[in-house]
């Protein structure tokens, strides 16, 4: 007894101290102090009298409505940063997860057969460096409407990474396997839920990864040119309206929301993809 | 060519004389940019039911094409390969390969990796059955233990376990094993060696193995196949290892006999077919 209740303290700061150990400790104050120069860099240049940009303390203070209520909503565009956002987000996640469909699929059949990959690979070395808003114009003709053409967008930006990581993943399977499931005569959905799908995860979401950064970066551009709900077009909004500090805030959410969706898909590949394979 | 050499003070033990798988004539010819050029050349080999063939024969020789021959992975380019009369065109599960490397999938357990094969062979029967094949086997290398363990997490030694109570699950024909314990530690080789006799002598399954190493040869095989340096290599001499089984490793190195080989199968590999690459 007393045992245990000495030890139970000692483990769980033991536990605290190995989560925020030394080393994260000490990039968390580093990345802070740089944080903070920078924001008083920015601060000190945009001091004088109407600066072209407003300073961080500023930019807090006009947006500071936006920030404690980001839930308000008074119907047509004028919502909260959290609709806006999200609004955002369920494009990129209709057009990512048909891109990801697809994108294996076709990454699949184009890393099994030679020759469809010799046929098709030229065109998508062509396609894939169309810049995203290039397709913007050509869906809005093809769909005449803003919002399956913004998805359109989305889908053709973030496929490229994921069809060619996925060919590469399936050439890359290796002769071993392909052994394995040859001596045993496994059948075509045996080989490819065991042998082909597992060997080729590592692959599938180095793709994935690329694809949705990719389509974040794409769907702000896309949202500035098609009015509606989304946080590219309330930077357009507020750009036409001359709110710099809206801006600026935006941007700042914008990135926080890229670098949670990077992070959110490689935690579910590290998850999928076993330990032999890292 | 091909002499027989056979030593024995005491008789091999008798085997089913029938010939059971025969590799007739069989040359492997590849096309290189430089011309056609013969890795194996008139190769002849009758093999008995139930027997243990050992090869040997410097590397490039020619060995592993000779068992891709009869795994089926290769097709011979003049003769032919059979095994109870039905000439091989391809790689099955009857022909049960024990590969160099393992070539178990990374993201199965040890258990779900004999379970595939023995799904995939014995189709047909209950799963329960198939779930008590796997244990069986699984406890027969020792590895009851270690059935949820990935391949990560299993040494050299228990991978080759694994590797080999696959191949045995699905009750092969002939066994293929290429060079299986020549990435293991001394003991752990010997203690495979062992353990590989122990089965092959309850299952009675014609094995055929590539070695290395001379002691583990003289140790398993019936007959020490010995092949001549490439290209076109051919069997440069049979020996008929005479000593009674179940073996005893002690006993037998210190038989006359067994340095009598020994020095044969020496003189042969490093006088007459020395490397010439000094």
């Amino acid at each position: 007894m007393a045992v245990s209740s000495y030890r139970s303290p000692v483990s769980s700061r033991f536990f605290l101290t190995k989560w925020l150990g030394p080393e994260r400790l000490r990039k968390i104050t580093t990345s802070s102090i740089a944080i903070f120069i920078v924001l008083g860099i920015w601060q000190l240049l945009c001091m004088g009298k109407d600066p072209a940009l407003p300073p961080p303390l500023t930019v807090l203070t006009d947006t500071w409505g936006l920030i404690i209520d980001p839930f308000f909503n008074n119907g047509g565009t004028d919502v909260g940063l959290f609709w806006q956002i999200l609004a955002s987000l369920k494009r990129v996640a209709i057009g990512f997860s048909l891109a990801a469909i697809t994108g294996i699929a076709v990454g699949i059949l184009i890393g099994t057969s030679r020759l469809i990959y010799d046929a098709l690979d030229p065109i998508f070395q062509v396609l894939r460096t169309v810049p995203p808003l290039a397709w913007l114009p050509i869906s809005l003709a093809a769909f005449k409407d803003n919002e399956p053409s913004s998805i359109f967008v989305i889908f053709m930006t973030a496929i490229w990474p994921i069809v060619i990581n996925t060919a590469v993943g399936v050439q890359q399977l290796p002769q071993d396997y392909k052994n394995v499931a040859r001596v045993l005569k496994l059948s075509r959905a045996d080989y490819f839920t065991n042998i082909l799908l597992p060997a080729t995860v590592p692959y599938v979401f180095t793709g994935l990864r690329i694809g949705i950064g990719l389509s974040w970066l794409a769907i702000v551009a896309a949202e500035m040119l098609v009015p509606g709900v989304g946080i590219g077009y309330f930077i357009w909004d507020s750009w036409t309206s001359s709110l710099i500090s809206e801006i600026i805030l935006a941007l700042l959410y914008v990135g926080l929301v890229g670098l949670l969706l990077d992070k959110l898909v490689a935690s579910i590949g590290r998850l999928l993809t076993p330990e032999e394979q890292k | 060519m091909t002499q027989t050499l056979n030593l024995s003070s005491h008789p091999a033990p008798p085997q089913q004389q029938n010939p059971y798988l025969i590799i007739e004539d069989v040359s492997k010819v590849y096309n290189t940019p430089q011309g056609p050029y013969t890795v194996l050349s008139g190769i002849n080999l009758t093999v008995t039911e139930g027997e243990f063939i050992c090869l040997i024969g410097h590397s490039g020789c020619g060995k592993s094409t000779l068992l891709d021959m009869v795994s089926g992975f290769r097709q011979p380019t003049f003769g032919q390969v059979r095994l109870k009369n039905e000439r091989i065109y391809q790689p099955g599960p009857d022909r049960m390969v024990v590969f160099q490397n393992y070539s178990l999938l990374p993201w199965m357990s040890a258990f779900d990796n004999i379970y595939l094969a023995v799904k995939t062979v014995y189709s047909a029967k209950p799963k329960a059955e198939k779930i008590a094949i796997v244990r069986e086997h699984l406890e027969m290398v020792g590895l009851t233990e270690a059935a949820d363990k990935r391949p990560h997490e299993l040494s050299g030694g228990m991978k080759q376990r694994v590797c080999i109570a696959r191949a045995l699950a699905i009750r092969p024909q002939v066994l293929i094993l290429d060079e299986p314990f020549g990435a293991l530690d001394a003991i752990t080789r010997e203690e495979m060696q062992e353990e590989l006799l122990k089965i092959w002598q309850e299952h009675q399954v014609t094995v055929l193995m590539v070695t290395h190493d001379i002691d583990e040869a003289l140790i398993l095989a019936d007959r020490i196949v010995m092949m001549t340096n490439g290209p076109g290599a051919q069997i440069g001499e049979i020996v008929t290892v005479p000593f009674t089984r179940p073996r005893d490793r002690t006993r037998i190195m210190e038989s006359p006999d067994y340095h009598h080989l020994r020095n044969q199968a020496l003189e042969f590999l490093f006088q007459r077919y020395a490397h010439d690459d000094t």
